[in-house]
């Protein structure tokens, strides 16, 4: 039975009537969109003749160099829109535009054709732009057809500008809300991308590095692309349901599948609404025990998801990202500047910096020694790379004390393995802080300093390590691929990794003893500590502080809200008793089913008419 | 045009994970253009204009290939080591191609 009230036009409900066509592409952002289609055609552009007489070929310079200003600036304009409304990833594109508009060799091929050929702005344009476009879809290789795509944008831009007729959008043809299906969109036609009259889009073309990927994430549009060719057959369907979770789209959807994916997306959106509104209802348990929320991050840019879905404040800054790419190394006065960005951005809640965790074989330039390490896993990495290059170490430290005075921040080692590496570490803070001093800088006293437990051999000797830090934070992908001994990327032996695994549980069922016995704060900052599915079992171990990244805050945030403490504890005690991972995963999923029924399945898309 | 011409090679090597796709090529670019010196770009028997983004897009050089920097001009060997230092810093990107940094050296010869 169709639901009261759908109003769409369907095929014949019969099995063996028109049968809908499932396509496979590449999920790009996420969603469900269902609604009538538009199947975009390339616009044709009305010109002018060709040739021009020897006396209008001064006018037509002028015409071109005008044009050309008028489409950079125009370009510009967009970049400067797209950095505030889509992120500089995307705002770098149109920037690239802009600069192709500007081009030294466009100007000067397409004013030679002008002058010497007769013929007119418009056309010396195309003929330029269209050889290099052409160029490069000639060399028959993904990214240079790409990049073609680019060309032939900042062609219509230009072109636009000559005529005199603004490019028109396709969203203003637009009659409703719909789902939009191209051959590709263009990187402004992406840019422009309104999420009010686009309910989602799906292209032949693109991957998921595409600038129409970009945009859809960016907007929350879901999206499918690198479909190949299905427009044909799309132009002869009225509907469709685009599945941005599985890349799938659907061509007329018989009765059964569209009442499955309306229910989903109506279950989806009613979720989302909830959920956002619950970003500044307090974490608490039903029986009031208060949890307390935190965000991982990397860059300053990340805050603002971190506010908005209600963390207290940075539970893990990672810090590589300034190493990564940099020769020489950072100085401490850049480190400064990126670590004072971030802590005035947060206006006093408090954040956790951690130290440089990169393997000696990710800082190439600047390695310690040139051995070739054959496990690098199990090498100089994290604090031991640290400790072994003050040149490293010592700037670091100097910048994160430096700017601890203008926020509330703590210091976080990572790798930390024995006592021995914890004191040395803080030895050498206490030292760069008495160095700060006595150059008259300000510090901030008695700075926290924490360690991440994450090797084995630190989960075993917390009860000492808590004795001499000020909180412990629990770095589960690491404390699991030690245990267990398991690279997780290697897809041969990655089926051993798991968080539920009960040797991991008695770890972290350790550590949060140790840091109660001696009364200081433990976090999970992991993996693990984002998935709603452990949430239970976290705070059944006794966890009250939970890091994650910010888009993970809402959900695990639900779990929080819909359980009892005491629920948990039981759920954790029986998992603690447990013989394999097999049988905790089950017993968790059957608790988290159990304490939240409504927890969302992903639904089963029409699975048979796929295979 | 100037009579202190001089001409500066190097040989760099493309390292960041996406190649000289469109940003890093909007990053040279943008470099090249503050060097009075003529920038050519020898890849595979070819030669690319260092100030042209769409002369330069066609390079398309993916991560491990290498190329040779040319410079000619009163500036030519500030220009190639800026470039260079440009190419090796990864044009501060990430593997995923987000900027990670801005560009901290936008002096001609640092």
């Amino acid at each position: 039975m169709p639901p009261p009230g759908t109003s769409i036009s369907t095929p014949d409900p019969t099995p063996m009537a028109t049968p809908m066509h499932v396509l496979r592409g590449i999920a790009v952002s996420p969603g469900i969109a269902i609604g009538p289609i538009v199947v975009l055609d390339t616009r044709g552009i009305r010109l002018p003749p060709r040739n021009i007489t020897a006396e209008a070929v001064e006018r037509e310079l002028q015409r071109l160099d005008e044009g050309l200003e008028v489409a950079g600036r125009e370009a510009a304009e967009a970049e400067r829109e797209a950095r505030t409304r889509l992120g500089p990833q995307y705002a770098d594109i149109l920037a690239a535009h802009a600069r192709m508009i500007g081009d030294i060799t466009l100007r000067a091929d397409a004013r030679t054709r002008v002058e010497q050929e007769q013929v007119s702005a418009e056309h010396a344009i195309i003929e330029v732009l269209e050889a290099h476009a052409t160029r490069m879809e000639r060399l028959n290789d993904s990214y240079l057809a790409a990049r073609a795509a680019d060309v032939r944008d900042i062609e219509a831009r230009i072109l636009g500008q000559l005529i005199g007729q603004r490019p028109k959008s396709f969203q203003d043809e637009l009659p409703a809300p719909a789902l939009v299906l191209a051959q590709d969109l263009s990187p402004s036609e992406a840019a422009g991308l309104d999420p009010n009259r686009v309910l989602g889009f799906a292209t032949e073309a693109g991957g998921p590095a595409s600038h129409t990927a970009i945009v859809a994430a960016a907007l929350e549009i879901p999206a499918v692309v690198g479909l190949g060719k299905f427009l044909d057959i799309a132009r002869q369907c009225r509907m469709a349901v685009i599945d941005g979770d599985e890349g799938l789209v659907i061509l007329d959807p018989d009765l059964p599948t569209q009442a499955r994916y309306r229910a989903a997306a109506a279950e989806r959106s009613a979720r989302f609404r909830v959920l956002s509104q619950q970003a500044n209802l307090p974490a608490v348990t039903l029986d009031s025990t208060q949890v307390h929320l935190w965000g991982n991050i990397e860059f300053t840019a990340e805050i603002d998801a971190c506010v908005n879905l209600g963390a207290e404040g940075v539970g893990l800054f990672r810090t590589e990202f300034l190493f990564l790419n940099a020769k020489p190394p950072p100085s401490e006065d850049q480190q400064f500047q990126a670590y004072a960005a971030v802590i005035r951005a947060l206006r006093g809640r408090p954040i956790v910096i951690r130290t440089l965790d990169l393997g000696a074989d990710k800082l190439g330039p600047y390695r310690v020694s040139a051995y070739i390490e054959s496990n690098p896993c199990l090498g100089l990495r994290s604090l031991r790379l640290s400790l072994r290059d003050p040149g490293l170490f010592r700037p670091q430290l100097r910048a994160i004390l430096r700017a601890s005075t203008l926020g509330d921040v703590r210091i976080l080692f990572p790798l930390v393995s024995t006592l021995a590496e914890l004191r040395e570490a803080r030895a050498i803070v206490r030292d760069v802080a008495a160095e700060l001093v006595a150059e008259g800088q300000a510090v901030r006293e008695n700075l926290p300093v924490g360690i991440m437990v994450e090797v084995p051999a630190a989960a075993l000797m917390a009860d000492h390590l808590a004795k001499e830090v000020d909180f412990f934070s629990i770095g589960t992908n690491d404390l699991i691929q030690y245990t267990l001994a398991v690279d997780r990327t290697n897809e041969t032996v990655a089926e051993l990794y798991s968080a539920a695994d009960p040797s991991v549980l008695r770890l972290i069922a350790m550590v949060v003893e140790a840091a109660r016995v001696h009364g200081i704060e433990v976090t999970v900052c992991g993996k693990m500590g984002g998935e709603p599915l452990y949430t239970m079992l976290l705070l059944g171990l006794g966890l009250r502080q939970l890091s994650m990244p910010p888009h993970q805050l809402p959900e695990v945030r639900r779990v929080i809200r819909g359980v009892r403490i005491e629920t948990a504890r039981a759920v954790a005690a029986e998992a603690l008793r447990l013989e394999t991972a097999q049988a905790v995963t089950a017993l968790l999923e059957s608790a988290l089913r159990q304490a939240l029924p409504d927890t969302p399945d992903t639904p089963e898309p029409a699975a048979s008419a796929m295979r | 045009m100037s009579h202190d011409t001089t001409v500066a090679h190097r040989h760099v090597q493309i390292t960041n994970s996406l190649g000289l796709h469109l940003r890093p090529a909007d990053k040279f670019v943008k470099l090249a253009l503050r060097y009075r010196s003529e920038i050519r770009v020898h890849y595979n028997g070819n030669q690319f204009n260092g100030k042209s983004i769409l002369d330069l897009i066609t390079v398309a050089a993916e991560c491990g290939t290498r190329l040779e920097l040319e410079a000619c001009g009163p500036d030519a060997v500030e220009a190639v080591d800026a470039l260079s230092d440009l190419v090796s810093a990864q044009f501060y990107e990430n593997e995923n191609g987000d900027t990670i940094q801005s560009h901290p050296n936008t002096e001609p010869g640092r």
